[in-house]
């Protein structure tokens, strides 16, 4: 039996780093969402790949936001697809390492100009 | 970095947003933070089906109905005190939520409250469409982030409490964003972390809901109860993989339409285990559990491992009327219901057990409160449908008011050299270890829960997953290797929550190792029935790193 993957391409690297692109074969199994390759890749080949994700399922978190050929997408509502998908931070958002970014709103953020006043 | 506030709440779910709104409606100074981001990260946003309280809206309906029907499905195990303070507090919540906004479905000028499974009455209430937790999820966030006295901080897990003389004094947080742990100085500390069903491999969780408020509490020396019961939902969804939609909506659909129970050979089954289908969906959430698992284990199961549930005999039409915009919504997922079935099978839902607390949320350490799912013994053995959410509500509400007095009234303040301790006894992982990464070992820890410590238990298979979980907590936890990465502390975090999960799993194992025999969401095949002698509650405590159960003294509140 052939395997059947689906090649996903990742933009890595820290802010200020040169970006660089890895490349990951992950199983297909039809339906599975971008989300779940990467979570795949991270426990069974590279734990060191950094996203952001929540709710996994329900799509109401909005965390997994990322650029996905070239175009904003949720990573969890987007398919795997046989062939190659290449995965990007935002653009126009502060880089912090891999494909996330600041998308903190900044009143949520520790910020170390009022580290430590609290209301 | 150095934080002080009055009120720590940390998880900003349901219960998190009530306490922190009623901690500074008192006066207080709160800080509600989030190891996600607040008000979207946990189980609260993704509750898509009903909140439970007597409104007596659709029809006449008391609180004590409502308690009879929660201690009847608790299976004797219940703290009655604390269910009786959810169903009493509930209306007033519902109420509340309801002059925020939230916009509860309406009809003739009341809201409207169906009846849901173990409800006498109609009592349920909810958001249309499917929108019931975001909908609650996004009133509390839009008044939290508006108030004065809260400050919210996302992306900040706390990772130990700080103890002293028996008091709590603030706790240790990772900033997950830069990798620097903060101090945080609070004489109250209210846990609304939530559930631990991400410890399963077949979960409705979110990707936040490893119990790490569990093993806050532990290790502060409070008292954990009811670990043993975690509440399996029968006909979770399980494939083809489906997005944006809970993956316990089947049950619904059941109820309205008559969804066949199916076999991998297509065969009805439920009636080969005593119970009656044909399409009514008569069965027992308990009895259908087992049937499927039943049927899986003789290998008789759907390809991916559980049942058929097939909807192809209801006319297009029916299903549209019912449920017009959710198979929509399943047809965007490449699912087709009047072509083919969908595969189901048992999945992890909720945590009755939790924190111990009396009846205004205090744990056995002074300061220490918990609210949500976080509390245990509210549902005993068994939770009703749409309690949880009232739960969150009604607990936080109780827990944020309590916290703020007791903050404004403390006496004892942060100690520095204990906190100092407290982060040198956190002994940071290596930088240079070759074992498996943490990512990998929750991976194996959700593999072995579900197999062994899952819907079916046994001696045996308990025993196994006990000896490994006690293996990785004193031996692979300080094998994993952590990189010295200050950007997006993702490994770190990760490390964390193994450190917690690995706790929380050994609590569960070792209540239901003890408890020898079947009763509400603990079913043993090698002790299938109720014994009498079992009807109490059992506490887990951790004396010097030893985690063990034992019978819980009676409730005092
Ligand atoms: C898919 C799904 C559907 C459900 N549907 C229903 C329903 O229809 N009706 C019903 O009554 N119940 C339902 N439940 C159960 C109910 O939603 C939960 O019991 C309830 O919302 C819990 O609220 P909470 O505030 O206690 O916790 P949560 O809403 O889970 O919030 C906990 C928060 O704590 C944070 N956190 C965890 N650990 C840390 C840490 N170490 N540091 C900082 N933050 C931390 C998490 O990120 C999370 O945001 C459902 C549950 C699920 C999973
Ligand atoms: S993971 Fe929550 S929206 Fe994608």
């Amino acid at each position: 039996m052939t395997r059947v993957v689906a090649t996903l391409r990742i933009a890595r690297g820290r802010s200020g780093e040169p970006r660089r692109y890895d490349v990951f074969e992950v199983p297909f199994v039809h339906g599975q969402s971008v989300l779940d390759g990467l979570i795949w890749i991270r426990e069974h080949r590279d734990p060191s790949l950094a996203f952001r994700y929540a709710c996994i399922n329900a799509n109401v978190c909005k965390e997994c936001v990322m650029r996905i050929d070239g175009a904003n997408a949720y990573a969890c509502t987007e398919r795997l697809k046989v062939g190659e998908t290449t995965v990007e931070p935002l653009e126009g958002k502060a880089l912090i390492r891999d494909l996330v970014c600041n998308t903190i709103t900044p009143r949520e953020r520790l910020d170390a100009r009022r580290p430590s006043e609290c209301p | 970095m150095h934080l002080e506030t009055d009120v720590l709440v940390v998880g900003a779910g349901g219960a998190g947003m009530y306490a922190a709104l009623a901690a500074a409606a008192e006066g207080a100074r709160v800080l509600l933070l989030d190891k996600n981001m607040v008000g979207r990260g946990g189980a609260t946003v993704m509750a898509q089906m009903t909140v439970a309280a007597a409104l007596g809206e659709q029809e006449p309906d008391r609180w004590e109905d409502h308690l009879a029907d929660t201690v009847r499905a608790g299976r004797e195990l219940c703290d009655e005190g604390l269910a009786e303070v959810v169903c009493r507090g509930a209306p007033e919540r519902i109420r509340e939520m309801d002059a925020w906004g939230v916009g509860w479905a309406r009809e003739g000028g009341h809201i409207r409250q169906v009846v849901a499974p173990g409800h006498g009455r109609a009592r349920c209430c909810y958001v249309d469409f499917l929108d019931t937790g975001p909908a609650v999820a996004g009133t509390l966030r839009k008044r939290v982030s508006r108030a004065s006295g809260v400050r919210l901080l996302s992306n900040l897990q706390v990772v130990d409490l700080v103890v002293a003389d028996g008091a709590v004094r603030g706790a240790l947080a990772l900033s997950v964003g830069d990798g620097a742990l903060v101090e945080i100085a609070a004489p109250s500390v209210v846990i609304a972390t939530g559930g631990l069903t991400k410890l399963y491999a077949r979960t409705s969780a979110s990707n936040n809901m490893s119990g790490e408020g569990y093993a806050l509490a532990l290790r502060a020396g409070a008292e954990l109860v009811d670990m043993e019961f975690v509440q399996f939902f029968p006909i979770g969804h399980l494939a083809p993989r489906l997005v944006g939609m809970d993956p316990i909506m089947w049950d619904p659909f059941r109820y309205k339409l008559g969804g066949r129970l199916l076999n991998g050979a297509r065969e009805e089954f439920i009636d080969r285990y005593g119970g009656e289908d044909r399409g009514r969906y008569t069965a027992t959430r308990d009895l259908a559990t087992y049937a499927i698992c039943q049927e899986v284990e003789r290998g008789r199961g759907s390809p991916s491992g559980g049942a058929w549930l097939s909807f192809e005999h209801v006319p297009e039409a029916d299903l549209r009327a019912a449920f017009g915009p959710v198979v929509d919504r399943l047809l965007a997922n490449g699912i087709d219901l009047t072509r083919q079935a969908v595969e189901v099978a048992p999945i992890a839902h909720y945590h009755m057990g939790g924190i111990r607390v009396d009846r205004r949320m205090r744990s056995a350490v002074e300061g220490l409160l918990a609210a949500g799912e976080a509390v245990g013994g509210a549902s005993g053995a068994n939770r009703l449908s749409g309690n949880a959410v009232s739960e969150a509500l009604v607990f936080g509400e109780i827990a944020g008011r309590e916290a703020a007095r007791h903050a404004l009234g403390a006496s004892r303040g942060w100690d520095g050299a204990v906190a100092r301790r407290a982060r040198e006894a956190l002994a940071p992982p290596t930088t240079s270890a070759d074992g498996a990464s943490a990512v990998a070992l929750l991976r194996e820890l959700r593999d072995l829960l579900w197999r062994d410590v899952g819907p079916f238990r046994t001696a045996e298979g308990l025993a196994r997953a006990l000896a490994r979980i006690r293996e990785m907590r004193v031996r692979d936890l300080h094998d994993v290797s952590v990189p010295d990465d200050r950007a997006f502390a993702l490994e770190l975090a990760e490390w964390h929550e193994l450190r917690a999960a690995l706790e929380v799993a050994e609590a569960v194992t070792v209540a239901a190792l003890a408890r020898r025999e079947s009763r509400g969401a603990h079913q043993r095949y090698d002790f299938p029935e109720p014994l009498p002698e079992f009807r109490f509650n059992q506490a887990v405590r951790m004396c010097a790193g030893a985690i063990a159960a034992d019978r819980a003294s009676e409730v005092g509140a």
